[in-house]
């Protein structure tokens, strides 16, 4: 198992890779999902804000 | 039987179609990268004179190849809104250019962490590499040009004629190993063939199925919430399920 994770001397470049990845699609869909949480509350708020007139 | 092939052209009944798109996309994507990640981690072979190190080229390839694709459908996407005044296709194109320029930072990115141990160092000025770092910044100045003018429809003219310009940058990046002597290798993979084992060529088509749904199930949400915000004052969305409630 250790050696799985050693590759041999390049786990260094090899997990810097793949766990750089990673961690930029798990903040791009946290992103892409909190945006859509904003969205849907302003447009709820601008009808709140119609409504209210 | 006349289909009609404009109808998801209007942004009311994309935003519904993509809705019903992003879970299999996102499911898709999950397996394929399971599946991707074992083959190219467990079954394919220590590379010859690589040894362990080539098993980036699983996620830095598909990056690549990614973030030239995904510029040329941005660019596309944009020319289309550009000339025929298609919202929508102008919506797609903002939504493509932030995961466009990820995929082109991963690229980079990997590309330093495989140039390293291989050639000695992170970052060297050679042509290939340089010019998908221009690819980066065209992303950039995509995503800060259409950002930078209130008016959403002359921001996705004035970003439009940049994403257009700047396509001429991707050819120059896939040819860039042949038209000039570089350091990075290169195709492996031609039209006439490859000399790849067979279980890294499956991995490699795997990881980049992968990283083709995901960036479809990414790009649809995001193009979703764009919608919503450029549409806020239609009656359509107004009458939406989610926002009612």
């Amino acid at each position: 198992m250790s050696e799985f994770f050693a590759m041999n001397g390049y786990a260094f470049y090899i997990w810097g890779s793949y766990g750089l990845a990673l961690l930029i699609f798990i903040i791009e869909i946290a992103m892409v999902c909190h945006k859509r949480k904003i969205t849907l509350q302003q447009l709820r708020l601008l009808r709140d804000a119609g409504e209210g007139e | 039987m006349a289909i009609n092939w404009f109808k998801y052209s209007a942004p009311s009944a994309f935003y519904g179609l993509a809705g019903k798109l992003v879970p299999w996309f996102a499911w898709s994507s999950a397996i394929l990268f399971a599946i991707g990640l074992y083959i190219s981690f467990f079954v394919a072979p220590t590379d010859a004179t690589q040894g362990e190190a080539y098993r980036i080229m699983f996620i830095h390839v598909p990056a690549s190849i990614l973030s030239m694709f995904i510029y040329l459908i941005m660019a596309g996407y944009a020319a289309l809104g550009l000339v025929f005044n298609t919202r929508l296709s102008s919506m797609m194109a903002t939504a493509l250019a932030p995961t466009g320029a990820l995929f082109a930072f991963i690229s980079l990115w990997s590309g330093a962490m495989w140039g390293k141990p291989m050639w000695g160092a992170w970052w060297v000025w050679d042509a290939r590499l340089t010019s998908e770092l221009i690819l980066l910044f065209l992303y950039f100045g995509f995503i800060a040009l259409h950002a930078s003018i209130d008016d959403p429809r002359r921001a996705d003219r004035a970003a439009a004629l940049l994403a257009i310009v700047g396509s001429v940058n991707v050819p120059i990046i896939y040819f860039s190993v042949k038209w000039w002597n570089t350091l990075h290798q290169g195709a492996t993979i031609k039209f006439t063939g490859t000399s790849m084992h067979v279980a890294m060529q499956q991995a490699l088509w795997l990881m980049m199925l992968a990283c083709w749904c995901y960036v479809i199930a990414v790009t649809l949400t995001r193009v979703r919430s764009i919608i919503l915000e450029r549409e806020r004052n239609t009656q359509w969305v107004a009458e939406l399920e989610e926002v009612r409630s």
